[in-house]
């Protein structure tokens, strides 16, 4: 079963390098540089923040982008292309294990491609303050959080490419990242309401994946730590909601006839 | 069939909720870590927090983009000699709103908005509520009870609330010694040349550097001014009650013995005596200056001090 | 013990926006296919051919019905060790090589990372494709693909092999060929369950056949037994050419050589044949009987259904619908 899993995943790994996926990385070097050498320019005594700032946001946004964009299509296009008959109709794979060796392989090229991005951000971050010390450890939480993003958003695009096409997949993969960036705001407004609407949207703002929590990046940009506490229950909180949304994807994908 | 179906489906809908009530209940206590960050209901346009929150959480590259606009706009309003910086302030609160921690925007950003035309946008006073803004989001940063003290004390001329400003920033962690001292002379002589005098002295004694030391010697030197103007001019009007009529040159006072020689401002220059009133020959050298201003110079016509640079703070370690 | 047992398998698909209009895919279907066998399933488009791969294979489910696949029930994974597939118009992961995907598939069904290596290189070699191994497969033409299909459906040694029109897109030494690679799995004692169209492929390798139609089984079992079952024709030869105008009277169309005269007739009607001739003093040559093929039996089957449309353009050996 590892060995199975193992192998889809690695298999989706490849597929995304070979569809040049890690092209990306090339526009991030150059992000990274050109605003190193800019910003250090032209904003007063911030040069570090603006690299910290935009380093991270840029590890993150890309991410999610792939994330989604290859995400939708895990499923989808290997249904669409047929690509899924050979692996499923006479292989002893189970579609659960599809289902999680395709995760996997997501997952993992969306941390070797922001593993790569951070040694580039971290070489960054060392030549405008000419060293890094333990003042540099909340960077290294606020990578890992991004990373806790990638795991939701691909279980999430995942759920989506089992039941529905890549546009919408897309667009509701997009319209939920949002969303949950929004989730605390939510979970505010739901206080302000009253009657069934308060229940309905204090639902509604439980279910929404939390992304607010995973970014913290304008806090480290200040060297300000993040919590030991935080980061403990975002993580469960990650494991246990993508584990959610996989179940569901699994529930579904494991009725869907394969036309 | 069906029946196995049915388990099947209710099974994996039991473990779904199972999951995601673990994972609200996890949310709470996430949000009870975060509670510190209070939920804001402004979300109206075009206001700061809207644009914070279009920023989906990445406010930080917003705010550090905003805070590059505005220097930019800073600078280039400065170049043209422009008096008036209309959306400065707004800059400035955007900027904060949405990185209320980004002290370089309320460092630099306040001096822009305090500073007379056309140096800054001379509004002092949105200058000092910035910075108490600064003061309540970054209640540790003493280098902000500094600024807030010297706006209060050169640009509002409110020794009083200066004084306050450095009293409380002397109680922060780190804060530079002689805030203390700083608040105890202005509560002490308010306005004073003295006090002046012995701050500035105080500055130049404790910084290495380049930018405040030359700032520092500029500010005594103006002082040095303002109080041999005070002199020489008590002198002009003692020779005036004493003859009736003012003095036609320095010559007048040395004959009368009120002087020894004709005086020399600290550039070297003599002092100009006309119509029985003192003043320098040249303000270049004499930006701050209070008392002896050329004729049709007014308090505040600063010819232009190099830079913004008022008071750098990063280099004033303790 | 079967290789297949179908009992009562059926789908019909929900179609529309609503997913509320019904398809029938395959009717209620019953067949047993036995160990080491070569079988083939034969219909025209859309008689449920595939319908019934994907339900044994667990790609769709159906409606009502079970199968059992080697002696177990077809959502049994250990099973799937031990059977191929090859889709029809096989699609695979194009950026990979034929090596990488057929190591990538190997390893999937449980192949010993040890046996890997030589097996897949076995099955490339096997369906004339050792050369292509390094080339990716976005690279590669319609009969490649298909080659390469088969070879991942035999990649792991199975025990029984699913094959969706084989030969499709082959050119005519490819076609030569996978009848041969079928015949040496048949020697090797594998069970074949595959569809066509193409009946004289069938016709050859099958051992037993089964005709399907719109869903529905029209007939099953050895050729030779189904093809004696079809009424045969006759063709009469005879010289004199008086009796063409009676005889053409009968439905049947005269081929005139030099002064010898032949018709092809249906057997029901040779008697009024004869008759006709006799009467008109014309001097029977010879009366033979015409073998029956298997497209004889596959018309007459699928004619059976009056479904006119499939039955036209009778002479060609395929069929479209
Ligand atoms: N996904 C589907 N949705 C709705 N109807 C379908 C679907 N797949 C097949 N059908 C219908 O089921 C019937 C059988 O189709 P099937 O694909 O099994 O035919 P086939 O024998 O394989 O034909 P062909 O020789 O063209 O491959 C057809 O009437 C077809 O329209
Ligand atoms: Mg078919």
């Amino acid at each position: 079963m590892i060995g199975r899993l193992w192998a889809i995943a690695f298999n989706t790994f490849r597929e995304a390098v070979r569809d040049r996926v890690l092209y990306n990385l090339i526009l991030f070097a150059l992000l990274i540089v050109g605003a190193s050498v800019l910003f250090g320019q032209i904003s007063l005594d911030i040069n570090r923040i603006v690299l910290i700032n935009l380093g991270l946001t840029a590890i993150s946004l890309f991410g999610i982008i792939i994330a989604i964009f290859i995400g939708i299509g895990l499923v989808s296009k290997e249904i669409e292309k047929k690509t899924l008959y050979t692996v499923l109709a006479a292989r002893p794979v189970r579609r659960w294990e599809f289902i999680a060796g395709k995760f996997l392989g997501l997952v993992m090229t969306l941390m070797v491609n922001a593993g790569l991005m951070s040694v580039g951000f971290f070489a960054a971050v060392l030549y405008v303050s000419h060293g890094l010390g333990r003042a540099d450890w909340p960077l290294v939480t606020a990578i890992y959080f991004i990373l806790l993003q990638f795991v939701l958003i691909t279980a999430l695009a995942l759920l989506f490419s089992t039941f529905s096409t890549p546009i919408f997949s897309s667009i509701f993969a997009f319209a939920i990242f949002a969303l949950g960036t929004f989730a605390e705001d939510l979970r505010g407004f739901a206080q302000m309401a009253h009657g069934v609407t308060r229940w309905a949207m204090t639902f509604a703002s439980y279910l929404v994946p939390n992304f607010a929590a995973l970014n913290v990046i304008s806090q480290v940009a200040h060297d300000t730590p993040v919590e030991p506490r935080l980061v403990l229950l975002n993580t469960a909180y990650v494991v246990v909601y993508a584990t959610a949304v996989l179940t569901a994807a699994v529930w579904i994908f494991g009725r869907r006839n394969l036309k | 069939m069906m029946k196995r179906d049915l388990i099947v489906h209710t099974a994996f809908a039991v473990v779904v909720s199972l999951l995601l009530g673990a994972s609200a209940l996890l949310l709470r206590q996430v949000d009870r870590v975060r509670a510190d960050e209070p939920l804001q209901e402004v979300l109206y346009i075009p206001s700061p927090k809207v644009v914070e929150r279009l920023s989906l959480g990445y406010k930080g590259l917003l705010a550090d983009i905003y805070w590059t606009r505005l220097v930019q706009y800073f600078g280039s309003k400065h170049r043209a000699k422009s008096r008036q910086y209309l959306i400065l302030e707004p800059l400035l609160e955007m900027t904060t709103t949405l990185d209320p921690k980004l002290l370089p925007a309320y460092d630099f950003g306040s001096v822009f908005l305090a500073q007379k035309p056309p140096e800054g946008a001379g509004n002092p006073a949105a200058a000092a509520r910035i910075v108490e803004k600064g003061i309540r989001e970054n209640p540790g940063a003493w280098r902000l009870y500094f600024q807030l003290g010297f706006i209060y004390w050169l640009e509002l001329k409110d020794p009083a609330k200066a004084a306050d400003a450095f009293e409380r920033g002397s109680h922060v962690a780190g804060a530079h010694p002689w805030m203390r001292v700083m608040a105890a002379a202005l509560a002490a002589h308010a306005g004073e040349t003295e006090t002046a005098t012995y701050m500035w002295t105080n500055i130049l004694n404790s910084t290495e550097d380049k930018d405040l030391r030359a700032n520092a010697i500029k500010r005594l030197l103006c002082l040095r001014v303002d109080r041999e103007v005070t002199i020489l001019q008590e002198r002009v009007d003692m020779y005036a009650q004493h003859h009736g009529r003012a003095p036609a040159g320095w010559q007048d006072l040395v004959a009368d013995g009120l002087l020894r020689r004709v005086p020399l401002d600290p550039d070297a220059r003599p002092y100009q005596l006309q119509d029985g009133r003192v003043h320098v020959q040249d303000m270049e050298p004499f930006p701050f200056i209070t008392r002896g201003l050329p004729p049709g110079k007014e308090l505040g016509d600063l010819p232009g001090e190099k830079g913004f640079k008022v008071v750098p703070q990063a280099t004033l370690t303790p | 013990m079967a290789a297949i047992e179908i009992l009562g398998l059926e789908k019909s698909y929900t179609t529309g926006f609503f997913r509320n209009k019904l398809k029938t895919g395959l009717k209620p279907l019953t067949l047993t296919v036995e160990e080491g066998e070569v079988f083939g399933c034969l219909g025209p488009n859309g008689a449920g051919k595939t319908t019934t791969l994907k339900l044994l294979l667990g790609l769709v489910f159906p409606t009502a019905g079970t199968a059992r696949i080697l002696g177990r029930p077809i959502d049994d994974i250990e099973m799937k060790r031990w059977i191929g597939f090859l889709p029809e118009q096989p699609y695979f992961y194009d950026h990979l090589t034929p090596l990488e995907l057929l190591d990538y598939y190997a390893r999937l069904s449980g192949v010993d990372a040890r046996e890997r290596k030589a097996k897949v290189a076995r099955a490339l070699a096997r369906v004339g494709m050792g050369e292509h191994g390094r080339t990716q497969l976005r690279k590669f033409s319609k009969g490649m693909l298909q080659r390469v299909g088969i070879a991942q459906a035999i990649v792991h040694d199975p025990r029984l092999v699913l094959l969706d029109e084989p030969m499709s897109g082959l050119d005519p030494v490819g076609r030569r060929e996978v009848r041969d690679l079928v015949q040496e799995l048949h020697d090797e004692g594998k069970t074949i369950f595959f569809s066509t169209h193409i009946l004289g492929d069938a016709e050859t390798l099958c051992d037993r056949v089964a005709v399907l139609n719109k869903g529905e089984l029209r007939g099953v079992g050895i050729v030779d037994d189904l093809v004696r079952e079809v009424k045969g024709d006759v063709e009469v030869v005879w010289t004199g050419a008086q009796a063409v105008g009676p005889i053409e009277a009968l439905g049947a169309r005269t081929k005139i050589t030099g002064d010898v005269l032949r018709v092809v007739l249906p057997e029901a009607k040779l008697d009024q044949a004869l008759d006709a001739l006799r009467q008109n003093g014309a001097r029977l040559t010879s009366v033979t009987p015409v073998r029956a093929t298997l497209e004889d039996y596959f018309l007459s089957k699928i004619d059976d259904a009056k479904d006119g449309a499939s039955a036209d353009g009778a002479h060609a050996t395929e069929v479209r619908a």
